[in-house]
This record gives structure tokens, sequence and C-alpha cells, in this order.
């Protein structure tokens, strides 16, 4: 009998992760044993304590480069930085999700088991405090994110693909208000999300055969083997092919991609705007994370193979965004293509060759997550007697009504247009500088053209608040409690600062972006 | 006096104005307008400080000061200025103060705050200081994007009719033409070394198919810009829709901004590649000068036949700077100096006009002369300048582009000087179907139409008429600060001025 060799783990380097998943489960148990009424504060403090504890561990590790747990994690630049944005970026959505001073009793379900439409549905919509589970979901779900960044290995990838994907599912189903489109929301999500992992699961079995056979190694998923299998495997490539493909399939779902991008605005519409803010930052980072390290440490030696198929991926999405973006009556959807052409942007920097494109993409994942977060936090204040009012025509006028908040919101879509002194036009340039360099001017040039069509649904949202008059059903817009008003706060300032002055983030982004192997 | 930091200064400070006046408190808004105007005047003495400390003879760049900005991508806060930026930046400093007060009246009209719309005008102004004062591509990129924003403001909230429609229209060209510049900067900086600075950019060798792509991104922007047909279909609009102060500030300074940048940045840096085009470049000009010309005459809008001359303007200057000669290059830069003079005096009367008639429309005038002849007699004469009488500033420039063009290629002179005769045609018969003729009853109606030019109004016109005449007859002062840095653009793509025949003959004669 073969004696059984536990693997070393570093647990200093893991606690992040630890931390957050640790709290998952403390909340659990919160929910089964603190009173009602006591819950919502002791949970939302328990996430924001939990995430500013992971935190400061990932401030610690900073200078840690190491594989740990065997060969399933890698603690190295590009994981600290991404796992730091992850917990940064959910520290805002968790502000945001904890408000309840925007819509009394917060911003989900009280009772998510009751008939939608039901007379006991709209009796709980009128100001019964919102459910708590949803802080443990959500910390089930960053402590996903931070294995799905950090993992060397494609089952743990899977595993913590699940792990992320699962709490977001439920999320999603959890809106206080049109039940039915939230619920519906959650099933599409649910459904292709189960289909998109068992692409990636079908796609690691492909690898794993085509790891096999080669001298001196045994087969395997951990990404330094299939590093080696590239160059050395006597497989048919077929297998590494198909593998690579599907993987894609399953990693460009969670990215918002084309063409697996459909969920992307009906679940950005019928989820709970804080959750949808979350997806559209975290998620973003956590999946553009497992790209680059799948494609940069596994696959880097086949690159010849998969850049022109990213490329085209890269082109259709950001096509896709961009157009359909145009045609968007719904504000909520607006944001969902754009944030589509924006996985688009991402896909060119993923395939800059360089570690100017590595820290490239990381420094626009940081500055989108930021921006799109104020954005969703000034869509969740925008509201009249049946919630959120996010049909555009209801819009119009809304720089008179209120200047302030009308003013925030139309820094932001001048940033997401790419106009300078925000931080979308540096992360713009951040990541078509290295795509140049690295020869890929023809993605660039369509970068180029399709922010040409972007700019115009966003100057339609400027131009409906500013310059058109404000109609009876102009909604006003709530004056935000201290939460919420923090991380729209938050949003906007790190939009002005990345744009202005950018070089200590890019700094960071630089001394980061090497991986392992 | 030399060392201290102009351009820097100049920049930040209409910035810094234009936040204490939207800090004003709304309901005062008369105390926003004399903030904003003596804040522009502070400016303006500024600038009459640096122009007096500019050495003519000296460096072909001069003031030029520098600050680390992005490290990372050698991005810098690079601000020098040479004879052609300097001439521009002084007509940016005279001219807002006239605007500021010319448009006294305009905002209280409208339900918007009168406080941000002078502060808008101000920042307007650092934009557009900057965009002329960068030495730094990027930094010159930041000031180009960022000068849109503003402006989209001024037509979009302050305009008259058909203002969202104008004021969109005017962001997206604009917008598409600085991405495509944005794609063209990003590749500079690529093949030129990661640097941004303008002056180790102009010593790095291109090859010849990256150059014309590179400036091709440059010049669509510039052309969209300024703008050259067939990119000019928004500025009619644009010019037609903003509030009068706006519009004389964007066909005044903002469009040269396109013109400039075609000789500060297509020319130098891309020198094989401007040649390569020049043909092309040409063409467009000269259609522009024809056609624009055309439209104009058959305007019944002032605020459009206005735009539709400056189109035919921009068309001369267009040809002034590819026909790569000192003298036409010359006329072009004085061309931009004297067409915002002329024409934003044109804007600004007639803007006075129609704030009185409350109309645009030419077929609601007719004699009115009779009822304000002062004003009358102002849009006459800024009707001539506008059509290059001699004795006025633009004939100096127009006959230096035509006589600059002629000794390289005499069909595109002999075209361009067309244009001049369709000149005569557009402005005469405007000036005749508004202020000559018999009295348009309906005229007499309008109680504004009885009022002539109130003190203001006569301090707004009288700086530019000066001005004009000035410049008409001595245009030395300015020639001279301008001709080393024409001649050092055009020693850059190498061209030299072809020998005067005349010269030769002489020559033979002394032996």
């Amino acid at each position: 009998m073969t004696e059984l060799k536990l693997p070393s783990i570093d647990y200093a380097a893991i606690a992040p992760i630890l931390i957050m998943l640790g709290t998952a489960l403390l909340g659990v148990l919160v929910e089964a044993l603190v009173p009602r009424r006591w819950r919502h504060l002791v949970q939302l403090t328990l996430a924001l304590l939990a995430v500013l504890a992971a935190l400061t561990m990932v401030v610690l590790n900073a200078d840690e480069r190491i594989i740990t747990a065997g060969q399933a994690l890698a603690i190295d630049g590009p994981t600290l930085f991404l796992q730091g944005a992850i917990l940064v970026l959910a520290a805002m959505a968790l502000l945001l999700i904890g408000d309840r001073t925007v819509e009394r009793g917060g911003a989900f379900v009280a009772q998510a088991a009751v008939t939608a439409e039901s007379a006991d549905d709209r009796r709980q919509a009128e100001g019964r405090n919102g459910l708590t589970e949803v802080y443990p979901l959500t910390t089930f779900a960053i402590g996903g994110m931070l294995i799905f960044v950090a993992a060397n290995d494609l089952l743990t990838m899977f595993i913590a693909l699940e792990v992320f994907s699962l709490p977001l599912y439920l999320l999603c189903a959890l809106a206080r208000r049109r039940r039915l489109l939230s619920q519906e929301a959650a099933m599409k999500y649910f459904l292709l999300g189960a289909y998109a992992s068992a692409f990636f699961l079908f796609g690691v079995a492909l690898i794993y055969g085509f790891t096999a056979g080669i001298p001196g190694r045994s087969a395997g998923v951990d990404f330094a083997t299939i590093h080696a299998a590239v160059s050395e495997s006597p497989a048919s490539p077929v297998l590494l092919f198909a593998g690579m493909a599907l993987l894609a399939i399953g990693l460009l779902f969670k990215a918002a991609a084309a063409p697996f991008h459909v969920w992307t605005p009906d679940v950005y519409q019928g989820a709970p705007t804080p959750v949808t803010g979350f997806m559209a930052a975290c998620t973003k980072v956590a999946a553009f994370g497992a790209l680059l390290r799948v494609f940069h440490v596994a696959f880097a030696d086949a690159n010849w193979d998969f850049t022109p198929v990213l490329g085209a991926v890269a082109v259709l999405t950001m096509l896709v965004g961009a157009v359909l973006a145009v045609t968007q009556t719904d504000i909520k959807r607006l944001l969902a293509y754009s944030s589509i052409a924006n996985a688009g942007y991402l896909l060119v920097g993923v395939l800059a060759p360089s570690r100017d494109g590595l820290s490239g993409t990381m420094f626009y994942l940081v500055a989108y997550g930021f921006s799109v977060l104020a954005a969703f936090a000034v869509v969740t204040l925008v509201r009249d007697a049946d919630g959120e009012a996010t049909h555009l025509s209801r819009w119009a006028g809304l720089g008179r009504r209120s200047p302030f908040f009308a003013a925030l919101f139309t820094f932001i879509l001048l940033a997401f247009a790419g106009i300078p002194l925000t931080s979308g036009f540096t992360s713009k340039f951040a990541i078509f500088g290295p795509a140049l360099e690295g020869g890929q001017a023809w993605l660039v040039i369509a970068g180029v053209l399709t922010s040409m069509v972007l700019a115009f649904p966003y100057l339609r949202v400027v131009v409906m608040m500013w310059l058109s008059e404000p109609g009876e059903s102009t909604p006003t817009v709530t004056v935000p409690g201290g939460l919420t008003s923090a991380a729209l706060m938050i949003g906007v300032l790190a939009t002005l600062v990345l744009g202005v002055a950018p070089a200590p983030l890019l700094d960071l982004a630089t001394g980061a972006a090497e991986f392992v192997r | 006096m030399s060392n201290f930091p102009f351009l820097s200064v100049l920049t930040v400070a209409p910035l810094v104005g234009a936040l204490v006046v939207a800090l004003l408190p709304r309901h005062r808004p008369e105390l926003a307008k004399q903030v904003a105007f003596v804040w522009s005047l502070l400016v303006l003495v500024l600038s009459v400080v640096m122009w007096v400390s500019f050495k003519a003879g000296g460096d072909r760049f001069q003031f030029r000061e520098s600050y680390s900005w992005i490290p990372n991508w050698g991005v810098n806060f690079t601000f020098a200025a040479d004879g052609i930026a300097l001439v521009m930046l002084m007509l940016i400093a005279v001219l807002v103060p006239l605007v500021i007060l010319a448009s006294w009246h305009d905002a209280d009209a409208s339900k918007r705050s009168v406080p941000v719309y002078f502060a808008l005008l101000l920042v307007l102004e650092c934009t557009m200081i900057g965009v002329f004062a960068a030495a730094d591509v990027f930094l010159f990129y930041v000031f180009f994007e960022v000068m849109l924003v503003p402006m989209y403001f001024l037509i979009g909230s302050y305009g008259g009719h058909q203002r969202q429609y104008a004021a969109v229209k005017f962001f997206l060209y604009s917008l598409v033409g600085g991405l495509f510049m944005l794609a063209a900067v990003i590749g500079l900086w690529v093949v030129g070394g990661k640097t941004f600075d303008w002056q180790a950019l102009s010593q790095v060798d291109i090859s010849t198919g990256t150059e014309r792509w590179l400036f091709l991104g440059f010049f669509l922007a510039f052309a969209i810009k300024a703008p050259f047909f067939p990119f000019h279909t928004w500025l009619p609009d644009a010019g037609g829709a903003a509030p009068a102060g706006a519009a004389a500030l964007l066909v005044g300074v903002l469009d040269k901004v396109g013109t400039f940048g075609i000789l500060r940045y297509c020319l130098p840096l891309f020198p094989e590649a401007s040649k390569w085009f020049a043909p092309w470049a040409l063409a467009l000009g000269v259609i522009g000068i024809v056609y624009a010309a055309l439209l104009a005459v058959g305007q019944n809008d002032l605020k459009r036949l206005v735009s539709y001359t400056s189109i035919a303007h921009f068309g001369f200057i267009g040809v002034g700077i590819f026909a790569f000669t000192t003298q036409a290059g010359t006329g072009a830069v004085l061309y931009m100096l004297n067409h915002g003079l002329a024409t934003g005096l044109l804007f600004l009367v007639v803007g006075m006009l129609i704030s009185r008639r409350g109309s645009a429309l030419i077929s609601d005038f007719g004699g009115a002369g009779k009822l304000v002849p002062v004003l009358a007699g102002v849009l006459f004469f800024a009707g001539l300048a506008s059509l290059a009488l001699p004795g006025t500033a633009p004939f100096i420039s127009e006959f230096l582009v035509l006589i600059g063009t002629f000794t390289v290629n005499k069909p595109v002179a002999v075209i361009a000087t067309l244009g001049i005769i369709l000149a005569a045609a557009y402005v005469l018969w405007m000036v005749q179907r508004t202020t000559q003729g018999t009295l348009n009853p309906a005229l007499t109606e309008v109680d504004g139409m009885r009022r002539d030019l109130n003190l203001r109004e006569k301090v707004v016109v009288a700086p530019l008429v000066a001005l004009i005449v000035l410049l008409g007859f001595f245009p030395k002062p300015v020639t001279d600060v301008i001709n080393p840095a024409v001649q050092a653009t055009m020693d850059d793509i190498g061209k030299t001025d072809p020998a005067p025949s005349v010269g030769g003959t002489v020559q033979e004669a002394a032996k």
C-alpha cells in the first residue's frame, strides 16, 4: 500500500480565501442563531469586516510568489492584484447590497418562495425587511472568485467556478420587485451557466487526455503539465484544440463575450441592481483573471493557435455589444450591452502577449469595476412608487430635477465613452497600446471603430438627462443613505483619479504582472 | 520674465476662474458675468505680457515647461509655443472677453443657470489654450477631446432651434475624428519608442506605409475638426444652433485646432506622407472653397450662412498649408488669425441682429439699416473683411495664400481665386437683403429693432474693427512671429520655395 503524502499548504498565502469562506459559513450560523432584527446589522458588519481582513492579508502577502497546496493554487502577482481588486469592488458592492434607506427593507425580497404577483407578494414588497441570506451567499461568491483567480489547475478552477456561480444564480432571483423578471433571470442564468460549466468540464477531460503520454511525466490538469504537454505531447493536437475551445466557452460565458453573451442583458435587467453591479464588476475580474492565467500560463506556447480565434471573438463581442447598445431603451440593458462591449476590449488586452498587456488588462478591470459599480449605484437611486425607473424615457430632464446625481452619472458615461481625464480613457490606452505593439493592429482598429458606435448610446442618455425637458413621469432621485453614497462617491472618485493620475495603480499592476509557473 | 511659466498658468487660470464662477450663487447672475469678464481680461493681460516676451527671432519653441505626469507611458505635461501657437493663443485671449461681453444677456433668456454658462465659456478657454500650448502629443489629444464637453453643453443647453440635434452631431463627428486620431496616437507612440514628446517624435524615422496610415489618422481628425469638405456637415448645424458667442468661438478658434494640428503634427511628424497626400488635400481645399461658397449664397439663415463662409475660408487655409511654400504657409497661418477676427466679428454682429429681431432668417429682415444704422454699418464692415477687401486684414492673408500657391500650382490658385468672386456674392447679397433696400414693415413692429448698438456692444465690436484695420495695413508684428515658425515647418518636410524667376534675371543682369 502506497503511503499517502499530504501536500504542504502555505496557510498565510491562502488566508484571504479561508477568511471569506469561513465567514460565509459563520454567516450561515448567524442566520440560524441570531434574532431576526439583529441579523442585517450583524451580517453586514461581518461581511465587511471579512472583506477588510482578507484585503489586509492580500496586502501583507504582496511579495508572495509561490505555488501551494500541491499544484492547486498559485499565489503570485496577478493573483494578489486581482484578489485585491475583487475585494475592494466587493466591498463597494456590499455597501450597495446592505443599503436599506433607498428602498424600505433593502433591494431584496423578504420571502422568496411567495408566488410572484400575488397579494402576499405585494405585501412583502411594501417594506418588509429583505432576506439576510444574501450576505453569506455574497461572501461565498467572493470566496469562490478569490480561488478562481488563484487556481493553478483546471479542476480547482472548475470547483471555484461552481462555488461562485451557484450563489450568484440564487442572488439573481431575489429582487424585491418585478419578481417574475427576477426569477426568469435566475433561471436563464442557471441553465445557461450549467451548460457552460459542462462545456468547461468536458474541456478539462480532453486536456487531461492530451497530457497523457509525455515521457517522464504523469498526466494531469495542472498548468505546468499542460504547458509541457503543449510542446511535447505525442497525442493528437485535435484533443488540445477541442479542449481549449471547450474551456474557452466556459470562461467566455462568465466573461459575457459574444456569442456566449445572450444571458447578460436579461440577467442584468432582472437581478437586483446591487447584485448586477457586483456581477458586472467582480465576476468580470474573476473571469478575466482566469482567462489570463489559462491562456498566458497553460497554453502560452499555443498562442499562434488561439490568438486568431479569440481575436475574432473579441471583434464580434465589441461589435455585438456596441451595435445592440444603440437600440436599448432600458438603462440596465444598455449597461449590460456596454459591459459586453467592454468584455471585447478586455479580450484585446488578453491577446497582447506582453507584460504591458497583462498589466493593462488588470488596470482596465479595476477601472471598469469602479465605474460600473458607480453607474449601477445611480440606477438604484432613480425611482418612483414602483421601484426603480429603468426605462430611458423616464430619465428625461433628470438633470433639472437633481443636477448633482445627473452630473455624476454624466461623468461616468463620459468615462465609458473614453473621454480623457477619466479612467475610461487611460484604461483603453493601457490596453490598445500593448495590443498594437504586439502586432494586433486589427483588434485596435476594431476597438476604436466600436468605441465610436458605443459613444452614441451613452450620449443619448446624456441628452435625455440634460437637454430634454422633464416630463410628468420623470421620477425623483432618492437621496441615498450613507452606504450607497459611499459606494457611489468611491466609484466616481476612482474614475476621476485613475483618469488623471493613473501612475500609482499602473506601477502596481506592472509590478504584479508576472505569473509564477 | 521669460522664465515665468506662462503657458501652464494661462491654461490653468481660466479653469480656476470657471470654478469660481460656477460656485457663485445662481440668483446673482450679474456678479457671475462680472467675475467671468474680469477673469478673462486678466488672462488677456497675461497673454499680452507673454507676446511681448516672445523673441521673434529666437528659438522655434519658447516658454518650454515640462512636468512628469504618467511616467509609465512617458507622458509629460509639456508646454511650448512656436509663433503659430502664440498667434492663436493671442486670438483666444482677445476673443474670449469680447465674447463674454457680447453674450451678456444670452443666457438670461434660457431657463438654465446663468453662472454655469459663463463658467462653461471659461472652461472652453482653458481647453483651447491647452490644445495650442501642448507640446506633448498625449496632452494635445487630452485637450482636443475634453474641449468637446464644454462646447457640447454650450450648444445643447443654451442654443437655439434644433440645439439637441446640433449638439449631438457636433459631439459625435468630433469624437469619431478623435478616435481615429487616438489609434494613430497609439501607433505613433509604439513606433516612436514610447515617448509622446513632440521634439523626440519629430526625429523618428517611420516606414512609408506606417507613416501614411498614421498621417491619415491624424488628418481625418483634423479635417473633421477644421472642417474640410466632405466632413463639414456638422458645422452649419452647430454654428446655426449655438448661441452667437459660442458660435464665434467655435468657428473663430475651435475649428482652427484642425488646421493648427495639420501644421504642427501632420506636416513635421509625417513629412513624406504629407507630400504624398498633398494633392488630395489640395483638391479637398479647392472643392471646399467653391462648394461651400455656392451653398452660402443659397442660405436663408444668417448663422448658417456665416458657417458656410467659414468652410470656404478653411478651404483657403488648407490650400495654403498644402502648397508647401513659405508665402502660402504664412498666409494660411495669418488667415487663421484674421479669419478668427473677421468671422468672430461677423458672428457677434449677426448675433446682435438676431437677438433684436428674434429671428435668424434673412427674409425676416430688409432695410434694417434705416432702423439701426451703426449696427448695419458694422455688419457691412464685417462682411467686407470676410470677403477679403484690400485694406482689411484678411486680404493680406488671402493674397499671400494665392500667390504662394500660384508659384507651385497654377490651376489650384486659379480655381481658388474664383472663391473670391463667390465670396463677394454671398456677403454683398446677404448685406443687401438684410440692411439695404426698402424697409420691411414687420421690422418696425419689433421693439428690439429700434435700439441701435449700446455702449456694451460698441465696446465689443470696436477692438475687433480696430484690429482688422490695423493688421490690414501693418501685419508686420504678426508676420515676424509667424514666418520663422512656418519656415521651420517647411524645413521639416524638406520643401524649399521655388526660386523667383525675376531674381534670376537680376543676377544675370549683374553679370
